[in-house]
């Protein structure tokens, strides 16, 4: 069923359609003020996003279609744009044009004014045309294309009341449009003369005759449900086009071509005539600057080394930068925690009663606000930054080859870049690969990508027993441990997914194309916000929401005695005798299985039981974090095998809530439970015996 | 005198061609088609990934990498631009 999505029933509905990369996020985000994520590769919008706005006293409901080459439903995203302009009902579609790569964006244009003539044309980073030297004629646009055209530059909000005048009018019926038809060859134009009049007679005009008799004639099976659907009966069974249909389709055949290749052809041809008539390139190589920046950025010697030290130099600067705010945060908590302390001593509360709220509740908090929002705050405005400017579909053309090879699909790599952020959402976007096999390749495989909730504990690890060492190249020396378990995580991907391919999940890699947009200025006040509330306070809010009952637990399983000792002790002792061989101990395993909600919290779980056993340390420095460990029986090794254990080890809760939901299956959620628990397990054994045998520990 | 049609992988890098056949089929044809794929059209091979495959082509304005696999569903002739 397509739900039509209005918000109230006088809201005027507008559908948001427009090729990948066209900067058609931006525009909902001016139109609507919502944020949204805008991303850099196809399928982003997996899920439509919708919001308000009011334009001379009408309230409008925009709804962010995904964005697509094309409406002839290769995948899910563009059947679900094409049953969304068609039976959706909107009162008027955008379909946003990026005027750098025009003709290719004709194409679809071209499509939707064939559904619907209620459109509006947004030509849109006009300004980014003209320093390419590519000047658009939106009159002439409009005047072949029949519908109002708009030139919009989204980011600096410029065309955008025009841009809404424009749908005001469409959609309230105030301008004649007059939509350009595409015209087919002859055989399939009889052809259509033939279907059309019956067609239009059985849907009544509620939807373009002509573009139903062409989707009859070229078969178009992906369609008939939502029509049915939506006509209330089923068009093809009713008999009634069977004979027109049979005379109809023998017309094309005598013409030998394939019917769906003639249509294209049709199409992409009239949007190249188009183009060549409405916009003028003054220089040949408009996109020089883009091939030099690609010819270093993606160069056979420089490609994968820059893309390593990049990361490497973000990892530094956050590591680098995090340490001050981190002790200035912890000092202001424990400042605070004093004067918590005293006031529930003038209040006279039990003793449980404090302990519960302040030593477990509110430290528990303290620690992962004080070890988490640094880094964050630094990591991702830098992440969004290369994300922002068109990078990641170069990582992942760099590194193609090696994904192939493993036999998993290409766009995996931009399902891993999401998972940098948050596995879930990696899991979620693992929606853009179409082949059933290769996604779940994807979905099992992402955990091997740190997410931002075991970042924190991997720099608070490396800064703690790399970084604090003296020597001015401690900070270079954590930066590139983490950059190690990054690439190692990379690695273990590639080799699981082989692994897969090879049993479970046999098969080839399935067909993939890539677009390498073009590069685009960051912007860098809305890279700043944008990562900042949609990412860091998003992440750190989970870590908060779960930390606090966490903390409530470990106070009460420290304080709680059975038998002389507390039920944390007795817990930590039954691992204890199996985290040594991982070269763990007991409470780290425990702080693994406690930090099953969110990955977040284990370091503040492992600080709160080591200092439940007697060492009342105030925390805050690194320096005093150290020396707990170290009092607690760490070493060179068993930070090692922490950080391999971060790096493997089973999803969180919300990941494996998403895998379950994505996947709908116990099995596989089971599965991608089991392989990185299981590699985890595998790689710290490993370690913790050679270093052993190797009498290194 | 036409030289004979050789799959668009085999195009060296900086050349142009331009497309006399499309041999892919179902899924893999239709997404070549939406790009811009047809006959015709001169395509420039732009360069190939530091590991090797894929390589990225300048089409109609857009640059689109493909696989070798892809690409070799495409038939080019040698063109000078």
């Amino acid at each position: 069923m397509v739900p039509t999505h209005q918000s109230s029933p006088h809201d005027l509905v507008i559908a948001l359609a427009g090729n990948p990369n066209t900067g058609k996020s931006t525009i909902f985000n001016s139109l609507t003020g919502l944020k949204q994520h805008t991303g850099n590769w196809p399928g982003k919008t997996v899920i439509n996003a919708r919001g308000r706005f009011r334009h001379q006293d009408k309230n409008f409901t925009l709804i962010d279609l995904p964005g697509t080459y094309s409406l002839f439903a290769s995948s899910v995203e563009e059947e679900a744009a094409r049953d969304f302009i068609c039976f959706g009902q909107p009162h008027a579609t955008v379909v946003v044009l990026d005027a750098t790569c025009l003709e290719r964006n004709l194409n679809l244009a071209l499509q939707i004014i064939e559904i619907t003539n209620k459109v509006v044309i947004c030509v849109n980073l006009i300004d980014e045309a003209k320093r390419k030297n590519i000047s658009v004629d939106l009159a002439k646009l409009s005047g072949i294309l029949g519908v109002p055209v708009v030139g919009t530059n989204a980011r600096d909000g410029a065309g955008l009341v025009e841009l809404k005048d424009a749908l005001l009018k469409v959609a309230a019926g105030d301008i004649a449009v007059t939509p350009l038809k595409v015209t087919y060859d002859n055989n399939i134009e009889k052809a259509v003369e033939l279907l059309e009049p019956a067609v239009g007679k059985l849907t009544g005009g509620r939807i373009s005759a002509r573009w139903i008799s062409l989707r009859l004639l070229d078969g178009d099976k992906s369609l008939w449900e939502a029509l049915n659907h939506y006509l209330g009966f089923d068009l093809i069974k009713s008999g009634e086009l069977d004979d027109l249909l049979y005379a109809a389709k023998n017309l094309i055949h005598s013409a030998d071509n394939d019917i769906r290749d003639v249509m294209v052809e049709s199409i992409v041809n009239l949007a190249e005539n188009t183009f060549f008539e409405s916009a003028a390139c003054q220089t040949k190589q408009h996109n020089a600057l883009d091939r030099k920046l690609d010819s270093v950025l993606t160069s056979k010697s420089l490609g994968i080394p820059i893309m390593l030290a990049l990361l490497g130099v973000i990892f530094w600067i956050t590591i680098k930068g995090a340490n001050i705010p981190s002790s200035a945060l912890a000092s202001g908590f424990d400042y605070l925690e004093n004067l918590l302390a005293g006031w529930f001593m003038s209040w006279n509360s039990p003793a449980w009663l404090q302990g519960i709220l302040v030593q477990g509740v509110y430290k528990t908090l303290a620690w992962v606000v004080s070890v988490m929002l640094p880094p964050m705050a630094i990591f991702f405005p830098l992440f969004t930054l290369l994300e922002d400017l068109g990078y990641l579909p170069r990582v992942a053309f760099n590194l193609d080859n090696f994904f192939k090879k493993a036999c998993a699909h290409g766009k995996q790599v931009l399902t891993m870049c999401m998972g940098f952020g948050c596995n879930a959402a990696g899991i979620t976007v693992c929606r853009i690969i179409d082949s059933p096999r290769e996604r779940l390749i994807a979905t099992i495989t992402n955990n091997f990508v740190p997410c931002n909730g075991r970042f924190p504990t991997l720099i608070a690890i490396t800064s703690v027993f790399i970084a604090c060492n003296t020597g001015a190249f401690a900070s270079i020396g954590a930066a590139l441990s983490i950059l190690a378990v990054v690439v190692l995580g990379a690695a273990l991907t590639l080799l699981i997914s082989r692994l897969l391919s090879k049993t479970i999940l046999k098969g080839l890699p399935s067909s993939f194309t890539l677009e390498l947009p073009p590069y685009r200025k960051p912007q860098i006040g809305r890279v700043i916000v944008r990562s900042i509330f949609d990412r860091t306070l998003f992440v750190l809010a989970r870590a908060v929401s779960v930390a606090a009952p966490a903390g409530a637990v470990i106070w009460l399983m420290a304080n709680i005695t059975i038998g002389g000792a507390s039920i944390l002790n007795h817990c930590a002792g039954f691992l204890d005798p199996f985290a040594r061989l991982l070269g763990l101990d007991g409470f780290i395993l425990m702080a693994f299985i406690l930090g099953l909600p969110a990955n977040e919290i284990v370091i503040p779980i492992l600080i709160m039981s080591y200092m439940s056993k007697g060492a009342m340390l105030e925390p805050g420095s690194l320096e005093a974090m150290r020396q707990l460990f170290i009092d607690n029986g760490w070493t060179w090794l068993t930070a090692v095998c922490t950080m391999l254990f971060v790096l493997n080890h089973w999803p969180c809760a919300t990941t494996l809530l998403t895998i379950w939901k994505e996947t709908q299956s116990l099995k596989w959620t089971l599965i991608s439970f089991l392989v990185p628990t299981i590699t985890g397990i595998v790689i710290c054994f490993t370690v913790t015996q050679l270093a052993g045998l190797l009498g290194l520990a | 005198m036409k030289e004979k049609p050789i799959p668009l992988h085999m195009l060296s890098i900086g050349s142009f061609g331009r497309i006399t056949e499309l041999t892919a089929h179902n899924n893999s044809r239709r997404r070549m088609l939406d790009l811009g794929f047809i006959n015709n059209t001169v395509v420039e091979a732009l360069r190939r990934s530091p590991s090797g495959d894929p390589t990225a082509y300048q089409i109609r304005g857009v640059v689109i990498a493909l696989r070798s696999e892809e690409a070799s569903n495409i038939l080019v002739e040698n063109v000078l631009v």
